[in-house]
């Protein structure tokens, strides 16, 4: 391994302590003010109902995803790039705003159920385990449609045309070709799938029916606020942290590295199966995009007339988020880029990178907002650090995904050009310019955006600590539907998801450009 | 000598900031202070009068006030906490905290209300509000409701202040038979809700016939909108009642600050902004009387726990509502 690696690699280990320092420290700083710690049985009930709905949701979101990312990578059609972006759409929504847009089709009185009505159907109910499951396929298989088209394109235009000139039909193609991508790609796209429902509160609270459907999460909630019982929270934040753990191990096991090997950047087009599968592709890109895009759609036409009776503050607010969400998004983009490049060189600890970029994906945003309050409260007034503390923790928070993004892409160029760079003696700032930068420009783009949407709709931590002046969009949003202002609320939210989708796609399209 | 530059500035900001106007902070729930609240006409009616800086601090929702309180414990800044509900006083009572005020004014609540720590600002009754165009005949009492079969919201009692609410409105009405009263309401209920907001969003989108609101909710509605299709379902069994209030902090820097502004709580100033903002009503009814709409739905008997009452029930009644409920 070429010398410089070594400053980069001892960055990235300082980064990830940093970053697990951050999830562990305020919840010792939780348990200390614990007087007991027990778990009570109804907090058990609740541990199992959340891994089942967590694993279901991870499993249907890959599952969906597979179809709809190969027909995309095969298939050419005017507007594909715009869809493709589009549908990305989902995963940048506030949790109620896409429970509203959901309900508008798949409610009680939903499109739907009307649709039923007129064929004198019975009437479908959305909430229960499965509405739960809905709503995070919806919410999160954008996501892992992004992630796999990237793996698909990761292959080498060389191998398809290898496989055709063999004379490989779809079944060898996917067996040598597509199987082995998706076993590099899947388990640490299902992972994060996983982890993210693990701790969704909102969703699963509103969707889930009742006490049935209790997790982890509400546990916590009640935990600190109704029972003040800080030892009881966190344990239940230990519990989440250890499920996150196992699934990490499960899907370290899983993942196998590709292994295609460098192609030429050649643009070729993909022959692509005709007959009967194009017809597959076709319906399975129509689908895909009517279960995204009509929930969006009805957000959007909520939205609309509110959009014109936003007060002055509304934009205050908005600025307020957009600020936090550039600056954590650098940050966030250049830590992740550091921690992938120095685990995809096999440096020194890099298992403890991995545990690091992925853990705070687990963190309760309850417990992680009490301890940081209650570290920080005796040196300052907590809604002074307020904008800080929102964009350290959106940083946390968002890291997982751009490193989850790069990782694979990151591995796939070091094997693919590292001992060629090393022979050539391309080292140092040089290394970066012409090689590391230019081939992981389009992950980084699409990681950036993805973050910066991601601080942009955050609310987790920020109402601990925000004062009037420190008000974010989302807050905004909140505070609006509690003074029963829905139509401005659904005005403000339509808002948000304008500036989050504005923020994700010059971040994306900026990656795309510089790969090209 | 850079350090003793430093420390020499830091006192002069310090000394400067004390010798500005007092500073009263108010810890209160996020939807009290923002631009739709009574926090910003509040804020107006006092500084005028008390030659102070009226600061509040948001603290998310009524219950997470009380995690709040009990974070910051004796290092809070705050003077005063304004927004806990009776429900959630005998814990706050518990924690020691607080200190006795000397607030003597009579108020207009539906029950006798006397407590030495807390002062109440606003109450109103819990409800279920629903649209008189789609639903003519409500049901009376719980049970009719469970008979039906009507869809309904509620909020749930481990995450949100009227969540709770509901669930000592049926125990203080069904004492014992709370559970069973749960259990046949289990059909009737479509989901449960973290919160008020989205409880009352998901109805206006027409999720559900009913959601636990209050009865002054159609007042909104009225007002605000011009809409009169809403309204609240009145039970033979009695409303519970959500008391609303306020308390000084014990470790004050500004008692006798703390002390005025409890006192202008029950004063036109304030309480005439409530209704409103708050769409509750006022502990003191304003010389202005009430608005339009505030008076087309009160029921005839209201319930209320005394605080260590509800601290007591609360445990059991959750423990019967999950039973009910995951079946």
């Amino acid at each position: 391994m070429a010398d410089s690696a070594r400053p980069l690699n001892a960055l990235a280990l300082v980064l990830a302590a940093l970053l697990l320092a951050l999830v562990a420290v305020p919840l010792m700083a939780v348990a200390s003010r614990a007087t007991g710690f027990a778990l009570a049985p109804a907090d058990w009930a609740a541990v199992r109902f959340t891994v089942l709905q967590a694993a279901l949701s991870a499993l249907f979101s890959t599952l969906l995803a597979i179809p709809v990312a190969r027909a995309l990578a095969r298939r050419r059609f005017a507007g594909r790039s715009a869809l493709i972006t589009l549908m990305g759409a989902p995963f940048l929504l506030p949790a109620i705003v896409a429970v509203l847009g959901l309900l508008a089709i798949f409610g009680r009185s939903g499109i739907m159920n009307d649709l039923g009505a007129m064929l004198g159907l019975p009437k479908l109910s959305i909430y229960g385990l499965h509405g739960v499951v809905l709503a995070h396929a919806f919410l999160n298989m954008p996501l892992v449609v992004r992630m796999i088209l990237q793996g698909w394109q990761a292959i080498p235009a060389e191998r398809f045309r290898l496989a055709s000139s063999l004379g490989f039909g779809p079944a060898e193609v996917a067996r040598h070709l597509e199987g082995p991508m998706l076993r590099s790609v899947l388990p640490g796209a299902a992972l994060v799938v996983f982890v993210i429902c693990l701790t969704s509160f909102a969703v699963v609270l509103t969707l889930g029916g009742g006490p049935k459907a209790t997790t982890v999460e509400l546990a916590i909630y009640q935990a600190v606020r109704f029972d003040f019982d800080l030892g009881r929270a966190a344990m239940l934040a230990l519990v989440q942290f250890a499920i996150c753990g196992v699934a990490a191990v499960i899907a370290w096991v899983l993942v196998r590295p590709a292994g295609f090997g460098a192609g030429l950047d050649r643009k070729m087009k993909l022959a692509a199966p005709l007959g009967w599968r194009q017809v597959v592709d076709a319906a399975v890109i129509g689908l895909a995009a009517l279960f995204l895009l009509l929930p969006l759609f009805a957000v959007i036409l909520r939205g609309v007339p509110g959009l014109f009776e936003l007060p002055a503050s509304v934009l205050a607010a908005a600025w307020r988020s957009v600020a936090v969400a550039v600056a954590s998004t650098s940050v966030t983009t250049l830590v992740a880029l550091a921690m992938a490049v120095s685990v995809a060189r096999r440096a020194r600890g890099a298992a403890m990178i991995e545990a690091a970029a992925v853990v705070p994906l687990a963190a309760s945003g309850l417990v992680l907002g009490t301890g940081l309050f209650l570290i920080l409260q005796p040196f300052a007034p907590p809604t002074s650090l307020a904008l800080p503390v929102t964009m350290l923790v959106n940083t946390a928070m968002s890291l997982p995904y751009v490193y989850r993004l790069l990782l694979p892409e990151a591995r796939a160029l070091m094997a693919d050009y590292g001992r060629l760079a090393d022979s050539l003696g391309l080292r140092g700032l040089p290394r970066w310019r012409w090689l590391i930068l230019p081939r992981l420009a389009r992950p980084l783009g699409f990681g950036a955006g993805i973050a910066a949407a991601l601080s942009m709709g955050d609310l987790g931590v920020i109402a601990l600590f925000a004062g009037e002046a420190q008000v974010t969009l989302p807050l905004m949003v909140k505070e609006l539907m509690g003074s029963y202002r829905m139509e401005a609320a659904a005005g403000a939210a339509l808002l948000l998801v304008i500036l989050s989708f504005a923020l994700f796609w010059i971040c994306d399209w900026g990656g795309r450009r510089a790969a090209a | 000598m850079k350090t003793r530059l430093l420390a020499a500035g830091l006192a002069t900001i310090a000394h400067s900031a004390l010798a500005e106007t007092p500073v009263l902070t108010v810890l209160t729930y996020d939807s009290f202070i923002s631009k739709w609240g009574p926090g910003p006409g509040v804020e107006k009616a006092f500084e005028a009068t008390c030659a102070c800086d009226l600061r509040f601090v948001g603290a998310g929702d009524g219950a997470a006030l009380l995690a709040r309180v009990q974070l910051e414990g004796a290092a809070s800044e705050a003077d005063v906490v304004l927004g806990l509900d009776t429900n959630l006083t005998g814990a706050a009572t518990a924690m020691g905290l607080f200190a006795p005020h000397d607030v003597k004014a009579k108020t207009d609540l539906p029950v006798e209300f006397a407590d030495p720590l807390f002062v109440p600002f606003d109450w109103g009754w819990f409800a279920f509000v629903f649209d008189k165009t789609k639903l003519a005949t409500p049901p009376k009492t719980f049970e009719e409701l469970a008979a039906s079969d009507l869809k309904i919201i509620i909020q749930d009692p481990r995450a949100s202040t009227p969540g709770l609410g509901l669930l000592l409105w049926v125990k203080a009405a069904h004492g014992d038979r709370a559970g069973e009263i749960w259990a046949g309401l289990a059909d009737n209920i479509v989901t449960v809700t973290p919160g008020w907001s989205e409880a009352y969003g998901l109805f206006l989108e027409g999720e559900a016939d009913m959601v636990l609101s209050y009865t002054t909710s159609p007042a909104y509605h009225l007002i605000a909108e011009s809409d009169d299709t809403k309204a609240a379902a009145l039970f033979d069994e009695g409303h519970y009642l959500q008391v609303e209030v306020a308390g000084k902090l014990a470790a004050s820097d500004q008692p006798a600050l703390a002390d005025q502004f409890l006192a202008f709580m029950l004063s036109d100033g304030f309480q005439s902004v409530i209704p409103q903002t708050n769409w509750m009503y006022p502990a003191v009814t304003p010389a202005t009387g009430l608005p339009e709409g505030f008076d087309t739905f009160r029921p005839e008997k209201s319930l209320l726990m005394s605080p260590a009452e509800a601290m007591t029930a609360r445990d059991r009644a959750l423990a019967e509502w999950q039973t009910a409920l995951a079946r």
